[in-house]
């Protein structure tokens, strides 16, 4: 074999072995499942094979807010709506209530209470879906079980074919509610401002009643289930209280004027990790206080408490990362309107050792609280003799200007804000959604969790699936936190070795 | 993944806000009735299963593939592609697969300005050093990379062939269960059919006793204008409603709710260009002779792209506003 | 319309496509025609039976198809031999011009004018005004445009290709 045969020769054998071993070492999961929305996950190794950064990248951009001027502000209910279809009602409340304040003006007693009603129907729903199809499974099947079963499938085969179907139909019955008042459940057409577009009809009462009841029966016995299934398993207990699963952030929610917990309205309110009042303020000051930071490896913004300035990925007592969501509103908040629900409040401090909670896993507990109080007050609201007036909706008389709502989405706290001309058109729009409020913590989380379970280039494939979770703890809607152009990109874990050649895809079988 | 007898299916989104997924989801009951009959092989949002299976599957194994959402980034383009070859029928699931969608209102404006005005103009953002997300990143040498977005958005057939159209943002449950069932049991229409009556919405319309027979316009009402009547036809109220111009099939569940039909389904398959048909349809109405009362009266529709291509711009015959830049960011003339 | 050849003299030279009324405005045109009246040739002109027969989507299509300007004639107001098809028209343009405009459009590019069958002399006045305008605007080329929105899509397709070509690995 002559000299320059064999130089070619032992090139083509060196890239062959560097690439068989960066082979054997790429993980990749593919796609990321169980979620709204796509995202990207690449891990770094260094020499020992420990992970050395993480990154969760969000590969998508719609543009709502651009696209949203020319547009009149009374579509804006309807065309926010499809930022996501998981959760079109907390755009669509968000954005009614901006309208209210853009057009100065507010509903009638009745309409507000039925705002309120379809807006607690849809986060008991919606929290549903979330407990049995999109993350639950990890706990009620297993976050080792196989892929095959970690799904709803696998989740009535655990719990049930009766109970299993009795969640389905639970769903369908509450979805069937909101479709009442707004015409369709995906995307529904309820809000306009000052009021709603449809009463109660009193003969109709009477079924809505009895649903909010059973309602109530579901979320009840969705706790026990979680109790069974999750709290009595201490290999659960232990991975919910896991370092590689722990955060110290902020928390953001929205309270009434008690401090207790509200979907719909009220006043925001921070407090710091070590569960102090930072600040509270109305949708009106929202931008005195929230901050959105750009990274280059992500379409996705990262939101940030303005006073205290960005600070980078940190976490501690000086932090101005802040979360939200179910733990972070069970956190702010100095307990729930409504007594099964203030019950359940109690046991969650009292078993996870006083507030604040920083486990992220334990907003799957936190969200069954929810539930029940969604539940809770959905059966006030049906008892109110207010709820079936036909009085429901004004024609506002205002010239418009500017106007700012805010709500609690399933997710976290969303906030829409509009300018508009005289004529009400959009001038501008800027929204913050809830997965861009939990945006950083979300990003510490996958690095922690791959830091906190790979260790010397061990990787497996159970182990790929609690990355996952590490994230799908906060039910993130990956749509609404880029609001960007539709665009999902299936979740991919990359992990490169210290000569950042990709080393392995982990592969989830 | 056994071997089985039974049909695959899969189901994926691009740009999508998962609405569709939702419908199918809503299937409710029915969807056990649905995972008996078929074996899903995808469905990103619900089941664990990897992408790198579909790739490995002969072509056309998947019996039919139910996709959803807007094509705007090459990732979405690939996958589109991928899935083309994988499935026997392709299937575009819901308005934004069908025409684009609300996320095809993006068409109106250019890349830029959206990138612009998220990454620095927006009243929250903190960005002195004006950091843009960039296609490839990363430090100490740990390279990350991102898809790049396209000028256009565009419906799933503007990039690969498509068999059948399930219209609708989002789809009914109803509709989907139809074209379901034609599917699995070898009913189906022509190539390029869609799957949802070929009648105007009108005809099904729980207000249709009350149609008027001639309308004549004297001016337009935002639907938060008035207190609109329940049972009266919108257009006869002065409320601007699609119905005329749009599909039937929904069963008129935004005008059960008190509100205008704002064109979801899209055209019936006599029309090309439903913004179009519809401006046409309701313009010739109006009562004035008169030019500039003509365009008094029209002021009341303040905002003709979000009302008559709300769902379909990226379809329709111009596609896009024409003066914007191309790929290359050469700028147009109009 | 797909030829894009260019004149002889290789300059590029506005196409109309004019959409006439049967009853007035393509019975002048005739008389321009019969009366030797010289006017620009760079119009292709379709006869329906009404201007109100002038669906939006004929209009737009033109457009899209290549043509620089598009002209409707129809019949003055009152003198519609179908009654109110001209109004029609007129409401439908109003709306239509508006819409072009947000859409990038020149609204100079689409006019509409109501010509009676004894008016060829304003057949003429009108052809040579728009031929003048666009002159001035420039070639409108939707085609074109098309063409190069649609490169972007050309990197995935040539992968796609490319990956077609080889075998599956199981």
């Amino acid at each position: 074999m002559n000299a320059t045969t064999q130089q070619g020769w032992n090139e083509g054998a060196a890239r062959a072995n560097a690439a068989a071993q960066a082979q054997r070492r790429h993980l990749l999961i593919e796609p990321i499942t169980r979620l709204e929305g796509h995202g990207k996950i690449d891990i770094f190794l260094d020499d020992k094979g420990d992970v050395r950064r993480a990154y969760l990248q969000v590969p998508e951009l719609r543009g709502f807010e651009v696209f949203c001027i020319g547009r009149p502000a009374e579509d804006m209910p309807q065309i926010t709506s499809r930022i996501c279809g998981v959760c079109p009602t907390a755009h669509h409340m968000a954005a009614t209530k901006t309208l209210d304040d853009l057009y100065q003006v507010q509903p009638p007693a009745a309409g507000r209470k039925v705002r309120e009603l379809v807006y607690n129907t849809f986060m008991l729903e919606d929290h549903a879906l979330h407990v049995f199809v999109l993350g639950g499974p990890d706990f009620i099947v297993g976050p080792e079980a196989p892929p095959e079963q970690r799904n709803i499938i696998g989740v009535i085969q655990k719990v049930g074919l009766e109970a299993g179907k009795s969640v389905i139909a639970m769903r369908r019955r509450l979805r069937e509610l909101i479709a009442y008042f707004g015409g369709k459940v995906v995307h529904p057409v309820l809000g306009r401002p000052g009021g709603v577009n449809k009463p109660l009809d009193p003969k109709d009462l009477p079924q809505f009643q009895q649903l909010a009841q059973e309602g109530l029966d579901f979320a009840l016995w969705t706790l026990e289930v979680f109790k069974k299934l999750v709290l009595a398993n201490p290999a659960y207990l232990k991975l919910i209280t896991a370092d590689a699963y722990t955060h110290k952030t902020c928390y953001m929610g929205m309270v009434d004027e008690r401090n207790q917990v509200n979907f719909y309205d009220g006043k925001l309110r921070v407090v710091d990790c070590d569960g102090k009042e930072v600040c509270k303020f109305t949708a009106r000051q929202y931008l005195d206080y929230i901050a959105e930071h750009v990274e280059p490896w992500s379409y996705m913004k990262f939101t940030f408490l303005k006073p205290r300035g960005w600070k980078g990925f940190l976490e501690g007592p000086e932090t101005s990362i802040y979360s939200v969501a179910p733990m972070a509103r069970l956190n702010v908040s100095d307990g729930m309107p409504t007594p099964r629900a203030q019950a359940a409040y109690e046991e969650f401090f009292r078993t996870l050792g006083g507030k604040p909670v920083h486990y992220t896993l334990a907003n799957h507990w936190a969200r069954v609280i929810e539930m029940i109080y969604a539940a809770e007050r959905m059966c006030e609201l049906l008892h109110d003799p207010e709820i079936a007036s036909p009085d429901v909706r004004c024609v506002p008389t205002s010239v418009p200007t500017e106007g700012m709502g805010v709500v609690e989405a399933p997710r976290g706290t969303l906030f829409h804000h509009y300018r508009t001309d005289e004529r009400g058109l959009i001038r501008s729009a800027n929204l913050i959604v809830a997965t861009g409020n939990n945006a950083a913590r979300i990003a510490m989380s996958v690095e922690r969790a791959a830091m906190g379970l790979i260790k010397g280039g061990n990787v497996t494939e159970g182990l790929l699936n609690k990355i996952e979770m590490a994230f799908r703890a906060y039910d993130p809607c990956l749509g609404c936190a880029t609001h960007s152009l539709p665009g999902h990109l299936p979740l991919r874990v990359n992990i490169y070795d210290p000569q950042r050649n990709l080393v392995r895809q982990l592969v989830q079988e | 993944m056994s071997a089985s007898s039974k049909p695959k299916i899969a189901l994926y989104w691009c740009a999508s806000c998962g609405g569709c997924e939702e419908t199918v989801v809503d299937l409710a009951e029915d969807i056990l009735g649905l995972v008996e009959m078929v074996d899903i092989v995808l469905w990103p949002v619900a089941m664990d299963f990897k992408y790198k299976h579909v790739q490995a599957m002969a072509d056309q194994s998947i019996t039919a593939t139910l996709l959803n959402g807007a094509i705007r980034s090459t990732e979405q383009e690939e996958m589109a592609h991928l899935l083309r070859r994988k499935s026997r029928f392709l299937l575009a699931y819901g308005s934004c697969a069908v025409s684009g969608g609300i996320p095809g209102l993006a068409n109106e404006f250019p890349l830029q300005q959206i990138l612009k005005f998220n990454y620095e103009e927006a009243p929250t953002v903190v960005n002195e050093s004006r950091t843009h997300p960039q296609l490839k990143s990363g430090e100490d040498g740990c390279e990350v990379t991102l898809p790049a977005l396209h000028q256009v958005v565009r419906s799933l057939d503007q990039v690969v062939e498509v068999d059948y159209y399930v219209p609708g943002c989002p789809p009914t449950p109803k509709v989907t269960k139809a074209a379901l069932g034609a599917l699995l049991e070898g009913r189906l229409p022509p190539k390029g059919s869609v799957l949802a009556p070929d009648i105007a919405l009108c005809e099904e319309c729980p207000r249709k006793q009350r149609k008027p027979a001639d309308l004549s316009f004297t001016e337009f009402k935002r639907p938060h204008q008035l207190l609109a009547d329940p049972q009266q036809c919108l257009l006869a109220q002065g409320v601007v409603c699609l119905g005329p111009a749009t599909r039937g099939g929904c069963g008129a569940q935004c005008v059960s709710g008190n509100m205008p039909c704002t064109g979801c389904f899209g055209p019936t398959s006599r029309v090309r260009d439903q913004g179009l048909k519809f401006l046409s349809a309701l313009c010739a109405n109006l009562a004035s002779k008169d030019e500039s009362e003509i365009n008094r009266v029209l002021e009341g529709i303040p905002d003709p792209i979000g009302t008559f291509y709300r769902y379909g711009l990226a379809k329709s015959l111009l596609r896009r506003k024409v003066d914007l830049p191309g790929p290359n960011g050469a700028q147009a003339g109009s | 319309m797909t030829d894009t050849s260019p004149t002889p003299n290789g300059q590029w030279k506005p196409r109309i496509v004019a959409f006439f009324c049967n009853w007035c405005t393509y019975t002048a045109a005739d008389l321009a025609g019969v009366s030797r009246m010289k006017y620009a040739p760079n119009v292709r002109v379709i006869r329906l039976m009404c201007s109100g027969r002038v669906d939006p989507q004929f209009i737009v299509e033109a457009l899209v198809k290549g043509a620089d300007g598009v002209l409707i004639g129809g019949c003055h107001p009152g003198d519609c031999h179908y009654g109110e098809g001209n109004y029609k028209m007129l409401r439908r343009f109003q709306m239509l011009k508006r819409t072009l405009k947000d859409m990038g459009i020149a609204p100079e590019r689409v006019r509409l004018e109501w010509i009676s069958a004894a008016e060829g002399e304003k057949v003429k006045r009108v052809v040579n005004e728009l031929v003048e305008q666009l002159a001035q605007l420039g070639p409108l080329n939707l085609p074109q445009k098309a063409a190069d929105w649609d490169k972007e899509l050309a990197e995935v397709e040539a992968k796609v290709q490319a990956a077609q070509a080889e075998p599956v690995m199981a």
